[in-house]
């Protein structure tokens, strides 16, 4: 049903049709499974590279100028490209390793070369949330570095880390959708080939519904989390 | 015999081209098992004086000696040991909010590999010594400032260290407080024989805990002796002034009840 021909409300009453959620349920797979498998390469090296940053920033504990700045600009390089760019870019290197530049893994490949960097900026400025005071206290009782990352940097900036993780899981989930115009599956497939290509709004709006859902999901669990951390803690 | 040798330290910071000299040639000497007050006004130098002992901040020329070892002349692995052996204590308490009471304390016995047990029955001591036996499971977002610096001081001293630094242990924390804090203090350092210094703005808590002090301005070291000595006879303008304002501000306090 389009738009073209029908009312509003009409299209919103054929988007609730059970056939087409029954056709959805594939693509909905698809996006959960790049979004899931994303995530975790992103928070992964997200991580790793962000501590990296941190630690050999101009006040951290390791303070290394060259590292420090190569890695900074090779992060906002990558970060200066728009989405559909880095796809665009990372179809080559998805054919290196999966032999095909298109499906769901090689929309991975570009999706983690999107979102690394832009988690490690979050994971960044986490990390450098925490007070010198602590970082301070942690030396005097005779800490080394790796004790410092792993027993209080890490540790205190938890709440905050989850909250910057679901940022980028957003992110991410957005990204499977714009995968989706280039031969990854998923929900963004089928707004496109539905919703764009041939005028079926309802279906459409049956994606819109599930993104609403998916993120609704992924910021709720989100702040559920850090929230209940922080109200442990006491300080909420 | 002296537990703390400084000779001539002394301390640049170099921001944007300035240079501003922090210490101008320290000379100290604390003795073992004495509580030693260092005073001075905000800026004196007071904080950076502490951090070069246990070398949070390096000096730039002179000597630290504690209880016999160069500090300066240890190499990485040695000075995290060292560091094991001097307590600090902070103002803004520095607790690590994500571990409770017990976990706190247990921290410096954590990271020295100590095995669980071992750990447990150094906490249930030290918990005990600064009274904080119920508190185990709190978390510090839930306790206190003075219930906060005691965990601070258990902290500090789960290791047994010899020298305990105070660095403006009782500045954010009311009279009251304060007392008690102090009281803890003297307490430790009767018990165990540990050596404390004291940094501090507050006339109040070095009169009422140190035996000998130093008063501390513009980097450099312009008094120091006993107690008494400095609050009756002060020598410098520094030290006067800080006398002057002691008996005036007692006058007052006294009628709070600060029990000084």
């Amino acid at each position: 049903m389009s738009l073209l021909d029908s009312s509003v409300w009409e299209v919103i009453k054929a988007s609730f049709n059970p056939d087409i959620w029954r056709e959805l349920v594939k693509p909905v797979g698809e996006t959960v499974y790049m979004t899931v498998i994303s995530s975790i390469i992103v928070l992964l090296f997200g991580i790793i590279v962000g501590i990296f940053l941190t630690i050999t920033g101009p006040d951290g504990l390791l303070p290394l100028k060259i590292p420090y700045h190569a890695s900074g600009w090779m992060i906002n390089v990558l970060r200066s490209l728009p989405q559909m760019v880095t796809i665009i870019l990372m179809i080559p290197v998805a054919r290196l390793i999966f032999g095909k530049s298109y499906g769901t893994n090689a929309c991975i490949i570009a999706i983690a070369a999107s979102c690394i960097p832009m988690y490690a900026r979050i994971v960044e400025s986490s990390l450098l949330e925490i007070g010198k005071g602590k970082i301070e206290a942690a030396k005097s009782i005779g800490s080394n570095n790796f004790q410092i990352i792993t027993k209080v940097i890490i540790p205190e900036t938890f709440p905050s880390l989850i909250r910057g993780f679901t940022v980028a899981v957003i992110s991410i989930i957005s990204m499977t959708a714009l995968a989706g115009m280039f031969g990854a599956g998923g929900i963004g497939d089928i707004a496109v080939r539905f919703g764009y290509q041939r005028f079926q709004h309802d279906r459409l709006f049956a994606c819109v519904y599930i993104l609403v859902i998916l993120v609704q999901i992924t910021q709720g669990t989100g702040n559920l989390i850090s929230n209940r951390i922080l109200k442990t803690r006491n300080l909420i | 015999m002296s537990y703390i040798e400084i000779k001539n330290l002394k301390k640049t910071f170099r921001t944007r081209g300035k240079e501003n000299d922090v210490l101008k040639g320290i000379d100290l000497e604390v003795r073992e098992g004495e509580i030693f007050g260092i005073i001075g006004f905000s800026g004196a130098g007071k904080s950076t004086l502490a951090r070069c002992i246990n070398r949070l901040e390096v000096c730039d020329s002179g000597t630290v000696k504690v209880g016999g070892v160069d500090i300066l002349a240890l190499n990485k692995s040695e000075l995290l040991k060292e560091r094991r052996k001097i307590g600090m204590v902070f103002q803004n308490f520095n607790l690590f909010d994500s571990r409770t009471v017990y976990k706190n304390i247990a921290y410096p016995l954590e990271i020295a590999h100590f095995p669980k047990s071992k750990i447990k029955e150094r906490v249930l001591e030290t918990a005990e010594l600064v009274g904080l036996s119920d508190k185990l499971d709190a978390y510090p977002g839930g306790l206190s400032g003075g219930q906060k610096q005691r965990v601070g001081i258990a902290r500090a001293l789960v290791n047994k260290p010899e020298l305990l630094i105070s660095d403006e242990a009782t500045s954010a924390l009311d009279p009251q407080t304060t007392i008690q804090i102090l009281d803890l203090l003297k307490e430790i350092n009767q018990k165990s024989g540990i050596t404390i210094l004291m940094i501090t703005h507050e006339l109040d808590a070095i009169r009422y805990s140190c035996n000998r002090m130093a008063v501390l301005e513009g980097g450099k070291i312009i008094e120091k002796g006993t107690v008494a000595d400095i609050f009756n006879n002060p020598q410098s303008r520094t030290g006067e002034l800080f006398a002057k304002v002691f008996t005036e501000f007692q006058s007052i306090s006294l009628t709070e009840g600060a029990g000084i």
